[in-house]
């Protein structure tokens, strides 16, 4: 047993540790009972006054929805228009340039939808003012609105019969006030104490011990990195993300970030049993996607410390594993270990390159994206395993030869149609999206963009495909990770992957807000001999399957293009 | 809707300011405690800073014990990994080609002997820090160069070697930068 190993086990063991208990408060905090945090209720009462929202007002699924879309939308535009404007704004000490119409259109895409994709690089595309009010502002309310509208889903089925599924602003704020901003402010003080810089001072420059003049970026990047874990958003104060030595300083704010980016997806998967008072339906959900997650996990740590077949036939060692794109004080293990969890929770942070990551990493990497329901990002996690128990529900339903029902409720034809039209939105975004990638990359290769479609790979052959597909997957699982060998920043990739992100995450939410508010206006139909149970482990398994068969069939020939014809070819 | 409107703005302004004024700023002041300041924490030789103890820079010369390739030269100004994939022949190209360097010179180093990281680069460009196995293969050139004895130097690296968090979890580690900074002071 070595150390690296141990490492990961700790990591592992804490994200239980932390996140089930957090799944019970979550629970009761939403649903209005005592907890501890009750403290913030006057704080939370000042917020809604000053804001004109009444708390308290019932909304059905339509209402919830607009409101969730209306505060959205108003994101979108005032942030375009500052990202575009940044170099006439305050707080721009390094004196960055204002973003690019399609660039700007990409980017606040990118962090209002949970994605931050991230087609600039931190040091020199964003001042401070947007690092702080426009991507760590969205990366707090981005989270927070994805779990409103989890909440609001569990609301739908713990009452038998109701078209009340809760308040947005309500569950919206306190996601933030009762969640986020409390767990960000312990994540951020252990990052700033451990060596990330946490001040407003701008660049630094000093000689090197061999008499080389360095330019150092800094600012305050702890309070951003704490949320960007913690909200599943993923994108990093620098370019390097959480491979920086300042934004990842060492193993304890390596397994610090690793663990607040696992808890809120965890709580939220037993926070649906605890809400609906179904525990075992949520404990049921959380042993299908914790063996969903093993099943990606253990092959990817084999093959990253296995390390790279072509480097071992150079004749040098690998003692510890494949090495480049990682770093020394994190280690192959824990940078694999990580790029599992970062690609099913929708974080698509990275403290190692997955652009040089072994082919069948990179496959479990997609994998993990196409899939998206593994814990998945904040609260909208859920909503995507969601659509897989209706589906499953529906297929069962057709097996024994009865109307399907979940929880009580009679699933008919409307919702099988919005959950087979959410499935197949996802195949055909990635899908299209790689192949009009493809043929403009072959076909009009010195098409006048910044950079020229023949330019676009960073390496050739499967490799090079592998990263075009990468990138659509992404942009539709809101990831945000890359293999950032692709040169994204140019008006295809801003515009294609800018549209992807926003149906990728609008559509994925409205999709099962809907369907649950529709179950849950139909009759409650009580229990019976022949009901289908759905908190079994024989319905787990069901639904382990469907999941295992859609995304197979769906994605199989892609990903042979890629890695799986790129493992191969390394033989 | 145009009631959505209002509440969407009102909101957003009261939580633009708690969350981009009153949280980052209050963790900045709380910053202030740590050691670096919140600003990074430094080195300093003689008084004069001569990097940060987080940040690679770059190693050359002979005398110095040399970190990881960079992607970015270890300009901390941006950061950057290759993004180089398993396979790209023009990349293992590039690494024999460093293999052939750090061959030239240690040319007591047999082939498996030498560390894949000291010829791959780093995710962030500017990773600080090497394994104790790699600095224990430039030991012999950077005691010749100095004219030191082997074992002073030998030891002045077991000194530098931070062991894993707890002497369980992660790695073992050298940070370049503060081992070539007690190299530089060991010679006085």
């Amino acid at each position: 047993m070595n150390t690296e190993l141990f490492g990961i086990f700790a990591s592992f063991a804490l994200m239980l540790v932390i996140g089930v208990p957090l799944g019970k408060y979550l629970a009761k905090m939403f649903v209005g009972e005592k907890v501890w945090t009750d403290f913030l209720k006057p704080i939370e009462t000042g917020i809604f006054k000053l804001s004109g929202i009444n708390p308290n007002e019932a909304m059905n699924w339509k209402q919830f929805l607009k409101a969730m879309m209306c505060i959205n939308l108003l994101w979108l535009v005032y942030g375009f228009f500052v990202l575009m404007h940044q170099d006439k704004l305050p707080l721009n000490p390094d004196g960055n340039p204002g973003m690019t119409a399609d660039l700007a259109f990409n980017t606040i895409i990118s962090f209002v939808v949970n994605c931050n994709l991230q087609h600039y690089s931190g040091e020199s595309g964003a001042s401070y003012l947007v690092q702080h009010c426009i991507f760590m502002f969205l990366q707090f309310v981005s989270a927070a609105t994805g779990i409103a509208c989890a909440v609001g889903l569990f609301k739908a089925f713990r009452d038998k019969t109701t078209t009340d599924i809760g308040n947005f602003w309500n569950y919206f704020l306190k996601a933030i006030t009762r969640l986020l901003l409390p767990l960000s402010i312990v994540v951020s003080l252990i990052l700033t104490f451990n060596g990330t810089p946490s001040s407003y001072a701008g660049k630094d420059q000093f000689i090197s011990l061999q008499g080389d003049t360095v330019h150092v970026s800094r600012g305050p990047a702890a309070q951003f990195i704490a949320i960007k874990h913690l909200g599943t958003n993923g994108g990093g104060w620098f370019g390097a993300n959480s491979s920086h030595p300042l934004e990842n300083p060492n193993y304890l704010t390596n397994i610090t970030e690793i663990v607040s980016q696992m808890i809120i997806p965890i709580a939220m998967v037993l926070c649906f049993g605890y809400f609906i008072r179904r525990k075992k339906l949520g404990w049921v959900i959380f042993g299908v996607m914790i063996i969903g997650a093993l099943l990606l996990l253990i092959p990817s740590i084999s093959s990253e410390t296995a390390g790279n077949p072509a480097i071992a036939k150079l004749g040098i060692a690998q003692p510890t594993g494949a090495m480049e794109g990682k770093e020394v004080r994190i280690g192959p293990t824990a940078t694999a270990f990580w790029s599992t969890f970062t690609t099913i929770v929708s974080t698509g942070s990275v403290n190692g390159m997955h652009d040089s990551t072994m082919p069948l990493t990179g496959l479990w990497q997609l994998l993990g994206m196409m899939i998206n329901g593994f814990f998945g990002g904040c609260g909208v996690g859920v909503l995507n395993y969601f659509i897989y128990l209706i589906i499953a529900v529906f297929i069962s339903g057709l097996m024994v030869g009865r109307t399907p029902e979940f929880l009580g409720h009679k699933v008919e034809a409307r919702e099988v149609k919005i959950a087979a039209l959410i499935t197949l939105l996802s195949p055909l975004l990635i899908m299209a999206g790689t192949a009009i990638a493809a043929y403009v990359f072959t076909n009009h290769g010195s098409a006048d963009w910044a950079v020229k479609p023949s330019a676009w790979l960073n390496n050739p052959g499967f490799h090079g495909f592998s990263e075009m597909l990468y990138e659509m997957t992404s942009a539709n699982a809101n990831n945000g990770s890359g293999f950032e060998g692709l040169g994204d920043n140019n008006i295809f990739w801003n515009v294609s992957t800018g549209f992807v992100m926003l149906l990728g995450r609008f559509l994925q939410i409205i999709g099962p807000v809907a369907i649950a508010g529709l179950l849950a206006q139909k009759k409650y139909i009580p229990e019976s001999a022949g009901t289908l149970k759905t908190d079994t482990v024989t319905f787990g398994l069901m639904t382990f399957a469907v999941i295992l068969v859609l995304n197979a069939l769906s994605y199989f020939p892609a990903l042979a293009l890629g890695p799986i014809a790129e493992f191969f070819s390394m033989k | 809707m145009k009631s959505n409107i209002v509440k969407s703005i009102r909101i957003t302004l009261v939580l633009t300011v708690i969350l981009c004024v009153i949280y980052p700023v209050a963790i900045s002041l709380a910053g202030k405690l740590s050691k670096g300041h919140g600003d990074g924490e430094t080195i300093l030789v003689n008084g004069k800073m001569v990097g940060y103890a987080n940040e690679g820079q770059s190693f050359t010369q002979p005398k110095y014990f040399w970190g990881r390739p960079s992607a970015v030269g270890y300009n901390a100004a941006g950061s950057a990994g290759s993004n180089k994939g398993p396979s790209n022949p023009d990349y293992l190209k590039e690494v024999s080609n460093r293999i052939d360097t750090l061959l030239k010179y240690h040319p007591y180093l047999k082939r498996s002997e030498i560390p894949a990281e000291m010829v791959t680069a780093s995710g962030s460009g500017l990773d600080p820090d090497i394994s104790p196995t790699a600095a224990k293969i430039q030991i012999e050139r950077v005691a010749k160069v100095r004219s030191l004895d082997v074992k002073a130097v030998t030891a002045l690296v077991d000194q530098h070697t931070e062991s894993p968090l707890l002497g369980l979890f992660g790695p073992a580690k050298v940070n370049v930068l503060k081992l070539n900074v007690a190299l530089d002071e060991l010679k006085k």
